[in-house]
């Protein structure tokens, strides 16, 4: 069970005010918000902890090491990796997706092909693009229905030998549809192609397992998650991220160096040159912490909640249309909708106006809004501590938006 | 009228208003009263993207002076649009080099035209400007 009342009293920036009223967050899906628990560890890093890590002798360098290294067990525990060397700590989910991106460089040609869906955001689409310019290896897309679900039969259609990688995301976050991510990782590796998950738009509502998976590669951001932006964890299996080759070069990330040959360092290091976002990464450890005190069952149970309540009276509103899965059991606590003939962006400046935070536009997946021939949409997305009466707020000012733009 | 008398005016309308409320209802009406460009300027050639809101702009010389027209497909940039067509059409280049759009922040209209919106109105801007220049520069 959730208290919200306790929840909500974790998150000092609930109580801020817009526009002279009392701010409602429903741009979740584009950053959500950080509870005291972690601020203060935060704080508590840099006034008692702060030092570079891995390589000092000194006290604190080694605490900071310390919790560093406990961050890495803490988030392997909760995407349940088999070794804590297979999560690696990235700036966030872009950092993951193009650093397997490049690697992947080296082990295709021009007869390989690599599949992405076509629910992708702009972060899961242009890597791949690039890597298959690189490489000479051809892109293909996953389809999708009017209602923003992939077409399965079509994507199986699309796997043979040639098929090397699949990426896809878990959940969309311009729609909100979760994607089957069990079926498609089994077909990709009955044809032995490896399989990226996006996780982005997941994590902050399920915890996934990624040996239950049986998933090559899973991205995901901190700041989605009650953790802080500028981090976030790319999780490989051992055998791939043997394989692929180190993406950049630089101290940390290395064995022995001599200006004739450098050989590298072990994992996780291989991959982490550089100076890391170290206060970020501990306070994902302290947010990934908070989530699961809450407890993942009850937050996605509520946020459930919260989605049916929502669609349900937006739905009662004449001339607003929903975009993406009908069927509520597809999709998480995101809905994208738009008022007939009245644009998502006036939309949005008004319930501003309002104090109420959305987002509007394409969500950085144009080619979803191309798909729907929309310009983009209103984004509402909800998280376990928002509540009903926020919802409320939100469909009286959609209401009024609608009242002052027909 | 010159550029600042018209800017004084639009100042002096925007005082009668009490809240963000009336302002914006303002504003949503005349982006949806006034034809702000003929169809055949509508094109790509004329279209500022930005990533919120479309805008077109097209610019001609009547006599010495710059007629703008321009439209958005949202109703809020349209009507802020009918705002900087009325204060900047029809005048002469160098009188447009010369102003500015402080008018829009005393109106209470100025998050409108923060870069980071991406909604075309700062391109729009920046695009009117370089007409001026260009046809200032025919001029000479």
């Amino acid at each position: 069970m959730i208290n919200i009342d306790n929840i909500r009293a974790d998150f000092p920036i609930l109580n801020r005010q817009v526009n002279g009223k009392p701010l409602v967050y429903f741009d979740n899906a584009a950053t959500s918000q950080t509870p005291q628990q972690v601020i203060d560890v935060i704080v508590d890093y840099y006034s008692n902890y702060n030092a570079n890590i891995h390589r000092g002798v000194h006290t604190l360098s080694q605490e900071a090491t310390d919790l560093y290294e406990d961050a890495r067990l803490k988030i392997q525990q909760h995407f349940n990796a088999k070794h804590s060397y297979e999560i690696l700590l990235t700036s966030g989910t872009t950092h993951g997706i193009n650093l397997v991106a490049n690697g992947f460089t080296s082990l295709l040609d021009a007869h390989d092909e690599v599949i992405v869906s076509a629910l992708e955001h702009h972060s899961n689409i242009v890597p791949w693009q690039m890597l298959c310019e690189r490489t000479g290896a051809t892109l293909k897309v996953i389809p999708m229905t009017t209602d923003g679900e992939l077409i399965m039969n079509a994507y199986e259609a699309l796997l043979s030998e040639r098929t090397k990688l699949v990426f896809v995301n878990h959940i969309s976050n311009a729609l909100g549809t979760i994607n089957p991510i069990e079926t498609i990782i089994q077909k990709a590796h009955e044809v032995g192609a490896a399989v990226l998950i996006d996780g982005a738009q997941s994590c902050p509502h399920i915890k996934p397992d990624v040996q239950a998976l049986d998933v090559d590669f899973y991205v995901a951001s901190a700041h989605k998650m009650c953790g802080p932006t500028g981090v976030g964890v790319l999780y490989g299996k051992e055998e791939w991220l043997d394989k692929l080759p180190p993406y950049q070069g630089g101290g940390e990330m290395i064995d022995q160096v001599s200006f004739e040959k450098t050989t590298y360092a072990g994992l996780p290091h291989k991959f982490e040159a550089g100076t890391p976002n170290i206060c970020g990464g501990i306070a994902f450890g302290a947010a990934v912490d908070y989530m699961n005190a809450i407890g993942f069952d009850a937050i996605s149970r509520y946020e459930h909640e919260l989605l049916e309540y929502a669609t349900a009276q937006l739905l009662e509103i004449e001339g607003l249309e929903i975009i993406g899965p009908k069927d509520l059991k597809n999709k998480t606590s995101v809905i994208s909708f738009n008022l007939k003939d009245i644009h998502p962006y006036d939309v949005g400046t008004i319930l501003d106006k309002m104090g109420i935070a959305v987002r509007t536009g394409h969500h950085c997946a144009q080619p979803i809004m191309d798909f729907f021939n929309i310009p983009g949409t209103v984004r509402a997305s909800f998280a376990f501590y928002n509540t009903k009466a926020e919802i409320d707020a939100l469909i009286s000012g959609v209401k009024k938006a609608k009242m002052m733009l027909s | 009228m010159t550029i600042a008398e018209i800017q004084e005016d639009i100042i002096d309308e925007f005082s009668m208003f009490d809240d963000w409320e009336e302002r914006y209802q303002y504003m949503i009406d005349l982006g949806k009263t006034l034809p702000l460009i003929d169809a055949q300027y509508k094109t790509e050639d004329h279209i500022i993207k930005g990533c919120q809101s479309k805008v077109w702009l097209h610019a001609q010389m009547n006599d010495d002076k710059v007629e703008f027209t321009a439209d958005s497909d949202a109703i809020i940039t349209k009507g802020i649009i009918a705002i900087l067509i009325r204060a900047f059409s029809n005048q002469h280049p160098k009188a447009i080099i010369e102003s500015n759009t402080d008018f829009i922040d005393q109106i209470g209209l100025k998050e409108h035209l923060s870069p980071t919106r991406a909604n075309g109105l700062v391109s729009m801007i920046k695009q009117i400007k370089m007409y001026a220049i260009a046809y200032q520069t025919q001029l000479n």
